[in-house]
């Protein structure tokens, strides 16, 4: 069985501005993967390419092993969770329709109800996305991802703008879908909390890849914490601006 | 009243209208979501400079704004994604040259002997059996791609980079509604003329939206809204010997009032309609 995901040497560049560096990444079936990083550190840019959004690279992602430039059927063992999104709140779409957007051909129909029972969402069904809060839309948006059974859940920083009793209720349901339901899933965070307590695996990355590992091999090493900590995270943008290397570099370890 | 319904010209009108109306009120939904609620003016104005070019050199002047409005549709997609010009300002370049080029070609050809006013005002009572047949086939041409590609145009208006990762081919399907909202707005330009076609995109679609819940069932209420706007307009112009299409724009403004009114009363909320049929308790 191929791993659900195999980044190799991947570098992206924006117009002469080096977005990511040789960067490499392994995710192992059933890994649940925590990416950490500042702002503009290349966290959502890798993820652009992970899912076939971004195509000009250097390197190759594989996701199940097929090569995602070449080939879009590995998507279909991928779900997808945004960011808490910026549509138009007027958007005339109910929960159900929005469900329905992410399915694919040939899955049934009642599907959309177990997941919207699984997610304490069927209540929701016939309102408006628009006029849900943060927490249930990123419930809906989870249950749209994972309504074709996929293999795989990546989420980009997918609590962002979201209240903490809604945060504490998403997290069990990742726990669970990892735990339970055996989906792998590679989600980023600013919330080193979160990621120590939910993530098997965390990947540092500034541009470059600066660790991979356990959570436990991370958390145990007390400078990559206090680096990545969110006080520290905006102190190290500042150095990063002036040395492209920072001294979390040496703690590489993993890949 | 009713014996007018008697006429030739009137049943093409009220067909030609009814069908128009459905198309600008399905292709304006998508637009209206996409931010694009300015599109409809932008090429209709342009393609206003398609209609002069097409008297100048003596070409059925619709077929030449058919030529132009497809090619400023695509303009304004370039502009904004080559060139990073937002969307408003895209739109308002292509707005301006549009009428630029045809008070140009209108001066420097000395005047037209054909009535210009039609194409700024429309002229749905003078609309041809050939015309009527050109619209009825366009609009089914259009509703049928729509139809087939319902979902991943839903999709990638709703949110493209969920779209993307669904393997939709959202470039694409940007490129298909352009063009069709460019085919859209020159068939809709014989109904309402160059400077009106906006409400026909905007007004029923923000209307129903406030009614309506599910996308379907919002999209149902507002081609009922834009037909009955433009079937009541048409009696109205011809009762009251006005023009048509002020009296179909003043009907649709009147219910958008209606439904502005109703929702500030905290009406519209319990009685939105998702489209779907309540499941049996």
């Amino acid at each position: 069985m191929p791993r659900p995901v195999e980044i190799s040497g991947l570098s992206v560049d924006y117009s002469g501005v080096q977005a990511l560096d040789d960067v490499s990444l392994e995710v192992e079936e059933g890994d649940f993967l925590g990416v950490i990083g500042p702002n503009g550190a290349g966290k959502s840019t890798l993820f652009s390419c992970m899912l076939g959004i971004h195509t000009d690279y250097e390197g190759t992602i594989k996701v199940f092993g097929q090569d995602i430039r070449r080939s879009k059927s590995a998507l279909k063992k991928l779900g997808y969770v945004p960011q808490m999104l910026h549509f138009e709140r007027n958007f005339p779409i109910t929960v159900r329709e929005v469900i329905r957007l992410g399915m694919w051909h040939g899955v049934r129909e009642e599907r959309i109800d177990e997941v919207m029972q699984e997610l304490w969402i069927h209540e929701l069904e016939g309102r408006r996305i628009g006029e849900l809060s943060g927490g249930q839309q990123q419930r809906v948006f989870i249950a749209k991802a994972i309504v074709n059974d996929p293999k795989l859940l990546v989420m980009d920083e997918p609590v962002t703008g979201v209240d903490q009793t809604s945060i504490n209720l998403f997290y069990g349901i990742l726990k669970d879908l990892n735990a339970n339901h055996g989906i792998t899933i590679v989600w980023s965070s600013h919330d080193l909390d979160a990621v120590g307590m939910l993530s098997s695996q965390v990947a540092c990355i500034n541009k470059r890849m600066h660790f991979h590992g356990t959570s436990q091999e991370f958390f145990a090493n007390e400078s990559l914490v206090r680096l990545h900590s969110e006080g520290s995270m905006h102190l190290h943008m500042q150095e990063h601006k002036q040395s492209p290397a920072p001294p979390g570099n040496e703690a590489q370890a993993g890949t | 009243m009713f014996d007018i319904l008697g006429y030739d010209f009137m049943q093409r009108a009220l067909l030609s209208g009814s069908t128009i109306a459905v198309l600008c009120s399905v292709v304006g939904m998508f637009l209206v979501l996409r931010r694009y609620s300015l599109f409809g003016d932008a090429i209709a104005h342009s393609s206003f400079g398609g209609v002069a070019l097409g008297l100048l050199m003596g070409v059925y002047p619709l077929w030449m704004a058919y030529v132009v409005s497809i090619i400023s549709a695509v303009l304004i997609t370039k502009l904004r994604e080559k060139f990073d010009i937002s969307g408003d300002a895209a739109i308002a370049v292509m707005l301006s040259s549009g009428i630029a080029v045809a008070l140009v070609i209108i001066g420097l050809s000395g005047g037209f002997s054909i009535d210009i006013f039609s194409f700024l005002f429309g002229s749905i009572l003078l609309v041809d059996a050939d015309n009527t047949i050109l619209i009825l086939a366009l609009t089914g041409s259009i509703l049928i791609v729509i139809l087939f590609l319902f979902k991943q145009i839903l999709y990638s208006t709703f949110d493209e980079k969920q779209a993307m990762v669904s393997g939709i081919n959202v470039s694409r399907i940007n490129y298909l509604i352009i063009f069709m909202a460019g085919l859209t707005v020159v068939t809709a330009i014989q109904l309402v003329g160059v400077l009106l076609i906006s409400a026909l995109f905007v007004i029923p679609n923000i209307a129903a939206m406030m009614a309506g819940r599910g996308f379907r069932g919002t999209m149902v209420i507002s081609i009922a809204m834009s037909v009955s706007s433009v079937l009541v307009g048409i009696m109205l112009s011809y009762s009251l010997n006005i023009a048509p299409a002020g009296s179909i724009v003043l009907i649709s403004i009147l219910m958008l009032g209606v439904m502005l009114a109703a929702k500030s009363r905290g009406l519209l909320h319990a009685a939105a309609w998702t489209g779907r049929p309540k499941k049996p308790v």
